[in-house]
């Protein structure tokens, strides 16, 4: 007897949303071998996490302002991915929003308090715009493969921000990070510890859907991602729209940056690439690039990492077995996708 | 060559049905295939032989009904599972992976292959295997640089290599020369000769009885009508795959040419990396109301001249006019915007987008006008409209309009093109091979189609490799070789013979533009 996976006559529909209910069932399973393996119950586990990430008000606040980055980042990469642009460098984008914000902050003295939090989510949309704009650029003229530089984009502007916080911008005290940002201009924080972000958050949500689904750039966007060479012969113009893809791409990511330091570290400092990123990416995926279907995801990655870590405290596990139980969940989600469009079939072999 | 009595079938197909969403594909059909027999599968664009043959090679899986093979029930649940059973088929749109060569692609998906396979063998056996039947091709070529009848090559190799013994073959010829067919042909015609059985889908009807013995044809999923190929016309069998008579003739208008719509002046496109350019010298022009037809052996630059007017391939030297503007080096919307619309040679690498909807693929050239969109904004409501009016039109068998343009057939792929192009046609028309892949109601339907264009006023390109079908449509005929225009005629000048001795490049005698 033997397994293999072909293609389904038709694509299914119940099957899209029966395939990641089935595949979080095998997570748990998986999570649960392991935790049993440390010797561990999983039911108490897993109610841990599950209080974790939205036990109380404070934990589920918590959760939010988690997801509210998150978010941001799977809708900036979803963009750059509906195009086949694996733009891989939304972490780097992200920091230098956190950058830009800095910047604003620390140096443009000359603008009125009030003004400083605007300008400078503005000033870190635009740099991260500038950031992803540069591989787009070069994919375009040149055809440079964007994954290799996307990523190695990211270790120049982590870099460049730890030498800010440690060097040139550091705070006359402690040792390291930049003088915290004048209060007045962090973002007003409206449920508890969830902040105003999360409103331009859903916003975007709402404007990329609009603009993605209604719009004509959007249905030129669709042709050039499921094929350049007809969306050519169509008048579309696949460089200007891989350009312009990766500056909004890149601006969201900017604005993830910078809004998400106005309203957590205050400054620049340890931590800025925290790997929010990275982590849209999967969002994007998961998401099926569907700016509302990433809402979802992004509550359910938090969740995911907000539940992991009051679990170890709860079940006194080391910090790693939070970590182990995240990518646990992660797989099955991920191998599933391929199920909606293929099946398992069961080959017998005859007796010869 | 009657041997169909005493013998077992080889394929006996009993009671197929096969439901898509929206569609039943096949409906109870059962067919029968004696050995060394071949079998003409016939209908109309959408009638179901595809979607019956894939299901004789595992792609597809029958809903019910069952399939013997040489007498034997058989479950037939992959492409392997057929290649066991000594089943092949070559494909209506090509199944090779283009970026790998051709021994790797004739070796993909063998299931006997050991880990490491030994290529030197192999590349040893396929050059056997082509010396033997004539199919010259290169081993270590990649698919991507070869011709599409160099490709269909080695989709032949491939079935030999695995040693098929019954043969599928879907519109073989459809993207094929009339050269490069009638080579196929006597490849086919040599495996059969060695007892092969085989079963071919064809559109067009001198092939059908130049090989077939039988004739099965279906209409709507459905067999109308069983026969002895020695007992039918052509016309006969046009008749019964659509259900009415076929004019095989066309209303016009007089020729009445209005003024220069396109010109096309010492144009020259260089080949960045072949020793001779593209195009080289051409110049001519078309008027409002006029045909002009391209003839010539596939390959002679009539793609490149297509794509440089319209603006997706750079003109080297020479200048472009349409409507007395300079548009030499315009960009592909300058074009468009300029009223001019193309049906491209390939329908499914650049003429649509596989994985969107019908809907959507007929609106790709109109999305901007106010026909379909407000204010850069799609209203769906519109495009729906507009949809829904074409596919009536233009008569595309869909179950409806948010159908993903892939789940069409070959045929009903290609009437989407002309619909939309033809639909959106602003003055100027270049149509590459646009009755490739049709049927003969559909071919009828296009050709009249592209006259009652001239008719309107509107002036066209008209790409064909048949010249019976330049002849039919076209005012005057160009006839292309090696990059060159070698002279162009008025159809009722000329014959056969002259143009086939253009074709071949044979004649000197060039017009000045
Ligand atoms: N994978 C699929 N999913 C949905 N519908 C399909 C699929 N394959 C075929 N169909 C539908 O089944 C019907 C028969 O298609 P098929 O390709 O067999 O036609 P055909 O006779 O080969 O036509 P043609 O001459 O145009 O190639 C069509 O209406 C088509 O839309
Ligand atoms: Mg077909």
């Amino acid at each position: 007897m033997r397994l293999a996976v072909v293609k389904r006559d038709t694509k299914s529909k119940s099957m899209a949303v029966l395939i990641p209910l089935i595949s979080f069932i095998v997570s748990l399973i998986l999570g649960a071998i392991v935790l049993l393996a440390s010797k561990s119950s999983p039911l108490q586990a897993y109610s841990a996490m599950l209080k974790g990430a939205f036990g109380n008000a404070r934990r589920f606040q918590y959760t939010i302002v988690e997801a509210i980055p998150l978010l941001m980042c799977g809708l900036g990469v979803g963009i750059a991915f509906r195009l086949k642009f694996w733009n891989i460098g939304a972490e780097g984008q992200y920091v230098w929003g956190a950058i830009g914000i800095t910047w604003v902050m620390q140096f443009w003295k000359f603008l009125p308090t009030f003004m400083l939090l605007p300008i400078g989510l503005v000033v870190g949309m635009l740099l991260g715009a500038a950031w992803a704009g540069i591989p787009g650029f070069l994919k375009a003229q040149w055809s440079v493969d964007e994954t290799l530089t996307t990523l190695m984009l990211n270790y120049v502007a982590i870099g460049f921000a730890e030498y800010l916080y440690i060097n040139a911008w550091k705070a006359p005290y402690g040792n390291m990070g930049t003088p915290e940002f004048p209060e007045e201009a962090w973002l007003t924080q409206v449920w508890g510890k969830v902040h105003s972000g999360l409103f331009i958050a859903l916003a975007l949500v709402v404007i990329l859907w609009f603009l993605l689904y209604k719009t004509r750039w959007g249905f030129e966007l669709n042709m050039i991602g499921k094929n350049p060479r007809a969306a050519r012969y169509q008048g579309v113009s696949i460089k200007t729209n891989i350009v312009l893809a990766m500056l909004i791409s890149g601006a969201i990511c900017g604005l993830a940056g910078s809004m998400n330091t106005a309203a957590i570290a205050h400054r620049l400092t340890k931590g800025v690439d925290s790997g929010y990123g990275f982590t849209g990416i999967i969002i994007a995926w998961m998401a099926g690039l569907h700016p509302f279907a990433s809402i979802l995801v992004a509550i359910v990655i938090a969740a995911l990492k907000t539940g992991a870590e009051s679990l170890q405290i709860a079940m006194k596990l080391p910090e790693s077995m939070g970590e182990v139980l995240q990518g646990l969940v992660l797989l099955p989600l991920l191998a599933g996708t391929i199920f909606i469009e293929h099946r398992l079939k069961i080959i017998k072999q005859e007796a010869q | 060559m009657n041997q169909q009595t005493l013998l077992t079938p080889v394929v006996r197909m009993e009671h197929i049905s096969k439901h898509f969403p929206g569609v039943l594909a096949n409906d109870q059909v059962s067919l029968e295939l004696y050995p060394g027999q071949v079998l003409a599968l016939l209908g109309e664009n959408g009638a179901g032989k595809s979607t019956l043959m894939n299901m004789l090679v595992g792609l597809y899986r029958p809903d019910s009904g069952s399939i013997y093979i040489r007498g034997e029930l058989a479950d037939i649940q992959s492409p392997q599972d057929s290649m066991a059973l000594g089943i092949g088929m070559i494909h209506q749109e090509f199944m090779l992976v283009g970026n790998m060569t051709v021994a790797e692609n004739i070796i993909l998906g063998l299931r006997d292959l050991p880990f490491v396979p030994k290529l030197d063998e192999i590349k040893t056996k396929i050059t056997e295997l082509s010396q033997r039947y004539n199919l010259q091709v290169d081993p270590d070529a990649v698919i991507h640089d070869l011709s599409v009848g160099e490709q269909q090559r080695v989709e032949i190799l491939k079935l030999v290599y695995r040693g098929a013994e019954i043969l599928i073959l879907d519109e073989p010829t459809a993207v094929l020369t009339p050269g490069e067919s009638r080579d196929l042909n006597k490849i086919i015609k040599k495996m059969l000769n060695e007892g092969k059985s085989a079963i071919f889908i064809t559109h067009k009807m001198d092939e059908v009885i130049e090989f077939s013995h039988k004739v099965q044809v279906l209409r709507r999923g459905k067999t109308v009508n069983i026969c002895d190929t020695k007992e039918v016309t052509p016309r006969d069998l046009a008749n019964m795959m659509v259900g009415r008579d076929i004019l095989f003739s066309l209303d016009r208008c007089p020729f009445n040419p209005g003024g220069v719509k396109l010109k096309v002046e010492h144009v020259t496109v260089n080949n960045p990396l072949g020793s001779r350019p593209f195009l080289d010298d051409v110049s001519l022009e078309i008027h409002q109301g006029e045909i002009l037809g391209i003839a010539g052996v596939a390959g002679n630059g009539q793609s490149q001249l297509t794509e440089v007017i319209t603006g997706l391939l750079p003109c080297s030297a020479g200048k472009i006019y349409i409507d007395n503007k300079e548009m030499s080096h315009a960009t592909p919307l300058q074009i468009i915007r300029a009223g001019v619309s193309h049906i491209p040679s390939d329908r499914g690498a650049m003429g649509t987008v596989g994985d969107m909807s019908v809907g959507e693929n007929l609106s790709m050239k109109k999305y901007r006008t106010k026909e379909i969109s407000q204010g850069g904004i799609i209203k769906r409501s519109f495009m729906r409209a507009f949809a829904d009016k074409l596919i009536k039109t233009f008569v595309i068998k869909t179950p409806d309009q948010n159908t993903c343009v892939k789940f069409l057939s070959g045929g009903n792929i290609q009437k989407t093109v002309l619909a939309r192009e033809i639909d959106s046609c602003g003055g100027l028309l270049i149509a590459v091979y646009p009755s490739r892949g049709l049927d003969v109601g559909a071919t009828e339907a296009v050709r009249q189609n592209l006259i009652s264009q001239r008719d309107k006023g509107n002036a066209i390109l008209l790409v064909s490799e048949e010249l019976e079908e330049l002849q039919m449509v076209a005012d005057k005929i160009a006839v292309m070789f090696e990059g060159r225009i070698m002279g162009i005629k008025d159809v009722k000048e000329t014959n056969t013979e002259e143009l086939g001795l253009l074709m071949a490049g044979t004649t000197t005698v060039r017009r000045d533009a």
